[in-house]
């Protein structure tokens, strides 16, 4: 496989073909999780390690999956490595894993990983797919880490929970903008990104 | 052997089944016991942060083991029991909430802290400095808007103002009702005179500013019907249907000199 191939199939799904903003899948998480940096990060960690090993294994055994059982066994797969991260995090990041209660566990039902997983990795290189997975998952994360900047920031007055804005109700000036703390606020913000995007790339807008 | 053949199909499906329960049952239960101490180190913690023990530097088991006491309640009689009738290292609230004969069925008059079933035993955690009681402290729960909030409440030796709160479980709208968790708000509850003359709990969040000081806590800006719901369930917990009846008997004024268990 030619070198700029991989380079492409890593870095095309942050801006030019992002999973959230163009393909519109794996929204629901990216509106649960986001009210703090700190859990988008987590988040966004859990997802790539699933997306890039799930990926990598699926596309590995492609050729021995009999088509009638196809999506069984990718969501066998995902599922495992989903139980792999929620205890993993449950063990060694234990605040954390109870600030993101069971949205660890939806990652299961993550669009964007059985999207990948049916879309890409059954038809494409271990290595390809493995690439396929992470840059997805950058581009998933690219939307979630700035989301969740923002709503924290706007919503608490901080970044990973490191006091910027001084609160009014600590004696400060910065009334915080508690729309920006519920999920409805991820819509908004996702909403201007993908118009963003789309003037900055106008090949994704779509046909009227 | 073709892919799509039925062989085929159960082989795959047989092969990845197993393979993928291996590996999950492996990660669970070597991370087992890592994630047992963390919840009981989170529980721990709850305690310690609610008798005002806790802060970043403290050993938790330590503290914990050294001034925690845990006992056993019948909240009915307001009595300690022992280990004959329930073995306190098996015993669950959650498990008991489901097990027939182990709750009560609150009416809904006199349910204010809206949990509908009621343990018929209850842990509270006595503190003790060098054997003298400090601090008596309760579980306490009840619902708020969205969600029920699982806390502890502590109160003096003499039983008469409110120590601390906390609440370790609620899903609370974050920045509105969530801010039940905020440290400055929880830290006005410290020095509430928890009853009245009579007995009755005076103790209660009110909408807005506190116009008494003494027994009222501040409500929290839009979060009315969370803060409701933590002066109720207060209420509840610290009333005859709740903890009352052992708030009046005091079992634990003569276990001082037994030592407990």
């Amino acid at each position: 496989m030619a070198k700029t191939k991989s380079k492409d199939v890593l870095l095309t799904p942050i801006f030019s073909d992002n999973p959230i903003a163009l393909q519109v899948l794996g929204i629901c998480s990216a509106l649960a999780v986001t009210s703090k940096l700190e859990t988008s990060l987590v988040m966004c960690a859990a997802v790539i390690f699933v997306l890039a090993l799930s990926n990598a294994t699926i596309s590995f055994i492609r050729h021995h999956i009999p088509s009638s059982i196809r999506i069984i066994v990718q969501m066998t797969v995902i599922a495992s490595l989903v139980i792999l991260v929620d205890e993993i995090l449950k063990a060694y990041m234990y605040e954390i894993s109870k600030d993101m209660t069971v949205f660890v566990g939806l990652i299961i039902t993550n669009c964007i990983v059985m999207g990948r997983a049916e879309g890409f990795a059954m038809k494409n290189s271990v290595k390809a797919s493995f690439l396929d997975g992470i840059g997805n998952g950058l581009g998933y994360s690219f939307i979630l880490l700035l989301v969740g900047l923002l709503r924290e920031f706007f919503g608490s007055g901080s970044v990973m929970g490191y006091p910027l804005l001084p609160l009014a109700s600590e004696g400060g000036w910065y009334v915080p903008n508690g729309l920006m703390l519920l999920p409805p606020s991820a819509f908004f913000l996702i909403g201007f990104i993908v118009w963003g995007l789309r003037t900055w790339k106008p090949d994704q807008q779509e046909e009227h | 052997m073709r892919r799509d053949s039925v062989a085929n199909t159960l082989l795959v499906a047989g092969v990845l089944c197993v393979v993928c329960s291996v590996l999950v049952s492996i990660t669970a239960v070597s991370l087992r016991e890592r994630q047992d101490q963390n919840a009981e180190q989170e529980f721990y913690r709850n305690i310690l942060e609610c008798c005002g023990l806790y802060n970043e530097t403290v050993d938790i088991n330590q503290v914990y083991t050294d001034k925690i006491e845990r006992r056993m309640v019948e909240l009915a009689s307001g009595q300690f029991v022992g280990p004959n009738v329930i073995e306190p290292d098996s015993y669950d609230v959650k498990e008991a909430l489901q097990t027939e004969g182990q709750y009560n069925l609150l009416e809904r008059s006199r349910d204010k802290a809206t949990i509908k079933r009621q343990e018929k035993y209850s842990f509270v955690y006595l503190y003790r400095e060098q054997g003298e009681l400090k601090q008596v402290i309760l579980p306490i729960r009840g619902y708020g808007l969205w969600s029920t909030l699982y806390g502890f409440i502590s109160l003096d030796a003499n039983l008469e103002t409110i120590e601390g709160i906390t609440f370790y479980d609620h899903k609370e709208t974050p920045g509105l009702g969530g801010e039940v968790d905020n440290p400055k708000w929880k830290q006005q509850w410290q020095g509430k005179v928890a009853f009245d003359r009579e007995g009755k709990v005076k103790v209660e969040v009110v909408r807005g500013r506190a116009s008494d000081p003494s027994y009222q806590v501040d409500g929290l800006a839009g979060a009315t019907i969370t803060t409701r719901g933590v002066s109720n369930l207060v209420n509840f917990w610290l009333g005859p249907d709740g903890f009352g009846t052992f708030l009046d008997k005091r079992p634990f004024l003569e276990t001082l000199s037994t030592g407990g268990d």
